[in-house]
């Protein structure tokens, strides 16, 4: 791991404006990725996670805005890059996997021509040189006959081929960084698992920082180096997946593993967390999540929300989960 | 035991051909998709029985049959002894009818987002001009929701409290059986639990008959009582859950096991199973999952296994032991 990470987020706030006032989808979250790490980015719907990885590339829709806070790639600021300059990096340096593999294809393009149009903005070669390029990223990402898959249609893929294409494409022009924002959501089981074991060799062979964005607790556990878990914009904990994921600190975390069913947990009821994400124009003063938290005081209503720099480092709760204040599941 | 659902060699063939003018120009021929092919199966009383399976096993056209949205094209669905397909006393039908409710995935698509939501829910006995005084607002605090949410429209609620008003609506004709396709897969892990546990409270208060259709094997394992595991539209093994989950016979519940993510398998590196389901359309001769399977012999490329009895499993495997 060299001393610079791919990537640095500091203190990154999103503002979406709007008639009924300003919204923060993001809100002061910060994190690294170094280079061959997979960092897990898991929360559940209007947590803010797939806003996080589309402000790093760019790709936030007007009138969403950075307003302030860092990104640095590869200590280089890029927040504040428009237009070409945050184009050519696009592709070149920071690769993107999309949920849905059929709309980031382009229907009436060959699979080669789009690689190959990649190739060719980013890299300097040859036509020829870069049909050859476009034919290894396919074998790479396990493609068979690759070759001759080349000038076929996104439509001739099936959806797990599909997104090996979109991974393909993502990493041709060798990128330090890919987002990859819901990757297997739309994949069955089995597809799912060839996509998740192709994503951690690549990261490990290449070396590229990954940021693996999804609600799935499974894929995280199996895929990820360390987790973020997001809640309401804000970053609720942030640590290697393993202590995360069976000792967490926030109560939001550990009400989420709980509420996942478990092979080893049988028929018991489930344990639920009362309500549900408070929508961002009518968030709780305060910790965002403390009308849902059995543990809430008068600090967590009264004090602007904690943050992990302001907590224990790896939670951002006023009050973390030690050992002896473990949910009685 | 008496089965209340009792499914029979239900087979149902899909035309997907292109119009016929195509086909005549470009030398086509039919296109015929079998998406459910003689599938038999019971259900008793007051168990859920679970379906689960890839995208294109068949298990929501299974559920559809049932409920009757879509007719067989052979075979029999039988429920309390009548076949909504075939039975022609009126009486009957309707009866049936009234004790079979479902509901679907997308909580967003299958709400009506004109109407208010006493309406929706009092519509299954509103359509049989059935009293609906007070029904919405009983039904609404039985599924977790207030009195006070019956004056208001869909958009006014997030997709699990929508998925409470569908179970709702669900209950309204007082139901026996209700089948559930993927009730679970458009919510939240939180809110997941909160209707998964839902759904349990109901089925012990009011002895309701779940048919599960779902994915997602972790879901799967907490609510079924049985579990048939369906591939290209066939059922390749069926086992009460513990037995299931323990001991897999057939090589695809073992192989969906394998893949499936699972929490404690930090780093955990797999071999992940080869190829993809197969086209429904032209499925491989013999043993639909012999492509991938990696006990596949000269025999399972000719012959299909049919289902057999190992215990308590039944499974359609040459090599399952």
């Amino acid at each position: 791991m060299t001393d610079t990470p791919v990537l640095s987020v500091r203190d990154l706030v999103v503002e979406i404006p709007t008639r009924h006032g300003v919204l923060r989808p993001v809100d002061t979250v910060s994190y690294d990725i170094h280079a061959g790490e997979i960092l897990g980015v898991v929360g559940e719907s209007g947590a803010g996670k797939s806003m996080a990885g589309n402000a790093v590339i760019g790709l936030l829709d007007r009138p969403a805005r950075i307003v302030s806070g860092e990104v640095l790639l590869s200590g280089q600021p890029i927040h504040n890059l428009k237009g070409d300059a945050i184009r050519r990096l696009r592709g070149k340096k920071m690769g993107m996997i999309f949920q849905d593999p059929l709309t980031s294809l382009n229907p009436l393009l060959t699979v080669g021509d789009q690689l190959t149009e990649t190739i060719l903005e980013h890299l300097s070669v040859g036509q020829t040189e870069a049909r050859k390029r476009a034919i290894a990223a396919l074998e790479e990402v396990g493609i068979p006959a690759a070759a001759q898959r080349i000038n076929s249609y996104p439509h001739e893929f099936s959806g797990g081929m599909r997104q090996r294409v979109v991974i393909a494409l993502a990493l041709c022009a060798e990128p330090d960084l890919v987002i990859a924002d819901e990757p297997t959501t739309a994949l069955d089981v089995s597809i799912q698992a060839q996509i998740v074991a192709l994503l951690k060799r690549l990261c490990r062979d290449r070396g590229v920082a990954v940021m693996l964005v999804t609600h799935d607790m499974g894929v995280i556990a199996e895929a990820a180096d360390r987790v973020a878990v997001m809640y309401a914009g804000r970053l609720a904990e942030l640590g290697p997946v393993r202590e995360v994921l069976t000792n967490a600190h926030h109560p939001y975390t550990a009400g989420l593993m709980a509420s996942t069913p478990l092979a080893s947990q049988g028929r018991k009821r489930l344990r639920q967390i009362p309500g549900s994400m408070p929508r961002l124009g009518a968030l709780p003063s305060g910790c965002a999540f403390h009308p849902r938290c059995e543990f809430a005081q008068e600090k967590c209503r009264a004090e602007p929300g904690p943050t992990l720099d302001r907590c224990d480092g790896r939670a951002a709760c006023w009050f973390p989960l030690t050992d002896e204040r473990k949910v009685s599941a | 035991m008496n089965a209340l659902i009792s499914v029979r060699d239900l087979t149902r063939v899909f035309d997907v051909s292109k119009p016929w003018l195509n086909r005549v120009i470009e030398r086509l021929p039919k296109a015929l998709l079998t998406a459910v092919s003689e599938v038999s199966f019971d259900v008793p009383e007051n168990s859920v029985y679970a379906l689960v399976g890839e995208s294109g096993s068949g298990k929501s056209t299974i559920g559809k049959i049932m409920v009757g949205l879509v007719p067989p094209s052979a075979g029999s669905v039988e429920i309390e002894g009548v076949d909504l397909a075939t039975e022609t006393d009126a009486k009957k039908v309707e009866a049936v009818r009234d004790d079979i409710q479902m509901i679907f995935q997308d909580p967003f698509a299958s709400l009506n987002p004109r109407w208010r939501v006493d309406d929706i829910i009092e519509e299954p006995v509103a359509a049989k001009g059935g009293k609906t005084n007070g029904l919405a607002e009983k039904l609404l605090e039985q599924v977790g929701l207030s009195a006070a949410d019956a004056g208001k429209y869909p958009h006014e609620f997030s997709g699990g409290q929508r998925q409470r008003i569908c179970i709702a609506r669900a209950l309204a004709s007082e139901p026996r059986i209700i089948v559930c396709d993927e009730p679970t897969s458009a919510l939240d892990v939180s809110v997941q639990s909160q209707v998964l546990n839902l759904m349990s409270d109901l089925r012990e208060d009011l002895g309701l008959t779940y048919l599960f259709i779902s994915h997602d094997l972790t879901v799967v394992q907490h609510m079924a009582d049985v579990i048939g595991v369906l591939y290209l539209g066939r059922l390749v093994e069926e086992a009460p859950r513990d037995r299931l989950f323990n001991a897999p016979k057939h090589p695809y519940t073992q192989m969906l096991f394998d893949a499936a993510p699972r929490m404690d398998a930090f780093g955990r590196e797999i071999d992940p199973p080869k190829g993809e389901i197969p086209d429904a359309i032209n499925p491989p001769p013999g043993c639909a999952f012999h492509p991938r399977c990696p006990l596949a012999t000269e025999r399972c490329k000719i012959e299909r296994p049919e289902m057999r009895g190992i215990g308590t499993t039944r499974v359609a495997c040459h090599h399952a032991e």
